[in-house]
């Protein structure tokens, strides 16, 4: 945890000069300007990508790196009271929206900005990009969304989980869960049965998403296959951020036939 | 980068009018496409003002007044939306809550409010009185060192008022009239969490010498009217309501 008695006093103004220094570095090229590494993985539910992150960091601790793990939406702070807004059905798109970027912020101003300028792989169970897509499909302005987040590190790589829709709808629904009043779409009139609404609203989200592979370059992975042959990937993806030489080390000793080193 | 905005928050100020006294809401920027056609009745009249220049003293007496001349009259100011603001509290009661974090916070308070209260209300034909509006958070966050484009794309969602008055007061006598008040410095209006003096009273110079710069800066930008709030408070009340009579006159 991040020592915030260290805020403020005489020390404050240096401080402040020296984080703005870094983030204007980092929206410009993260990996240069820091130790740490950025990932995140995007996708619709159901796709398999907090399975897949889950494995990526058991494999990065392995190695002795330091790794910390952020998810969609889990700011202790701003929980509450976001739960409490979508559980009275009183959020619009753009109050949905900035609660949403409210946690975003909270997590990034006390963990993913200190963790990466101290050299940590942050992992991010979903990113930015969760937002532009739910945002715009809620009808929010495209440019206004991008805007709030402009502040934010772009990660070193983004993997996206890509699965027919069909596919992620049905793993999700296969046992018939209560879905929730937001989480199924039920806000955007999309249809009066949840389950309905629900496959609307992903199909809908998959398309901001296949939009958003080029102009973000979200690197696609093939989800519509086994786990461990997806892993296999995300590592060979996620070694490449290393140098080469350490790159040979870790795919050689990552899944060879006795495990580890 | 050209900033989309600045065009839009310019000449803006004055009131839109059609016939049937219908006219369309108009934003400073995006985030509302959903509500881009809408159809207003009402008019927003807003004050701003450092706390303790007098602003509630000011709004209450205006509704009060303009509710005896027959408007319909609704009256709102930030951190009172029934969504967010025990959140707002108690981020603030947090202090390793980040600057970003608490701007937009107070942003998805206000939208709130915006969508909930003030709109229906301007749709019905009132006159909205707001005890302050974004303009106290642009300030806050641009003297906290967040980028000014990055504020005003946020707060592209809000409607442009019709009046924007604020009450200029110098930190000096200010600083008299919030011990008056309270006998105590509130903390984040005295700029503490920024680190400008271990003083707290020298802090609350500074911190609202620089508040003060920032509306001084809007000024133009926005349409700010400013109003001389050293003055005794029934002089700068006549003045408010002979503005706003004037204003709501012209609308007939």
């Amino acid at each position: 945890m991040i020592d915030q008695s260290k805020r403020g006093g005489n020390g404050g103004a240096k401080r402040r000069t020296n984080a703005a220094a870094i983030v204007k570095r980092r929206s410009q090229s993260v990996s240069e300007s820091t130790a740490g590494r950025l990932i995140a993985v995007e996708g619709v539910d159901g796709s398999g990508k907090s399975t897949q992150l889950h494995l990526l960091e058991q494999w990065l601790r392995h190695q002795n790196l330091k790794v910390f793990k952020t998810e969609w939406n889990s700011s202790e702070t701003v929980k509450q009271i976001t739960s409490r807004g979508k559980k009275k059905g009183l959020l619009t798109p753009t109050t949905f929206s900035l609660l949403h970027a409210t946690d975003f912020a909270d997590r990034y101003e006390r963990n993913i900005l200190p963790l990466l300028e101290a050299g940590y792989f942050v992992l991010a169970d979903r990113y930015i990009f969760t937002a532009y897509a739910r945002d715009i499909v809620r009808g929010c302005h495209p440019g206004w969304v991008r805007k709030i987040y402009s502040y934010a590190a772009k990660p070193d790589l983004t993997l996206y989980f890509r699965v027919p829709v069909d596919v992620a709808v049905s793993r999700i629904l296969a046992g018939r869960p209560k879905l929730k009043y937001y989480e199924a779409g039920m806000d955007m009139n999309l249809s009066n049965d949840p389950y309905e609404s629900y496959r609307i609203f992903q199909g809908r989200i998959v398309e901001q998403y296949e939009s958003m592979v080029e102009s973000e370059g979200l690197v696609a992975i093939d989800a519509n296959r086994g786990i461990e042959a997806q892993q296999v990937e995300v590592r060979a993806r996620v070694a490449k951020l290393f140098g080469e030489e350490k790159t040979a080390q870790l795919t050689a000793g990552a899944w060879g036939e006795h495990g580890h080193r | 980068m050209r900033d989309p905005y600045s065009a839009l928050s310019q000449g803006l100020h004055a009131p839109p009018r059609s016939e049937g006294g219908l006219r369309k809401l108009k934003f400073y920027g995006h985030g509302m496409p959903y509500l881009k056609d809408l159809e207003v009745k009402g008019h927003l009249i807003v004050v701003e003002g450092p706390d303790a220049s007098g602003r509630s003293t000011h709004t209450q007496t205006i509704q009060a007044k303009l509710e005896a001349d027959g408007h319909a009259v609704l009256g709102t100011g930030l951190k009172r939306s029934e969504l967010i603001s025990e959140g707002i509290i108690e981020a603030k009661g947090n202090l390793g809550v980040g600057k970003r974090t608490l701007s937009l916070f107070y942003a998805a308070d206000f939208a709130d409010q915006l969508e909930n209260k003030i709109i229906p209300a301007l749709e019905a034909g009132y006159v909205v009185l707001a005890d302050r509006y974004i303009y106290t958070l642009m300030a806050r966050n641009n003297v906290r060192g967040i980028e000014r484009r990055w504020s005003r794309s946020l707060f592209g969602f809000t409607p442009v008022p019709d009046l924007i008055f604020y009450l200029d007061v110098k930190p000096e006598e200010l600083v008299h009239r919030v011990f008056q008040k309270n006998s105590i410095l509130d903390y984040y209006e005295s700029g503490m969490d920024i680190g400008l003096s271990d003083d707290m009273y020298k802090s609350f110079l500074i911190y609202q010498g620089k508040m003060a710069k920032e509306f001084e800066k809007m000024k133009r930008l926005f349409g700010l009217q400013f109003i001389d709030g050293n003055r005794p408070i029934p002089q700068v009340d006549a003045d408010l309501q002979t503005r706003i009579d004037a204003f709501l006159n012209r609308q007939r």
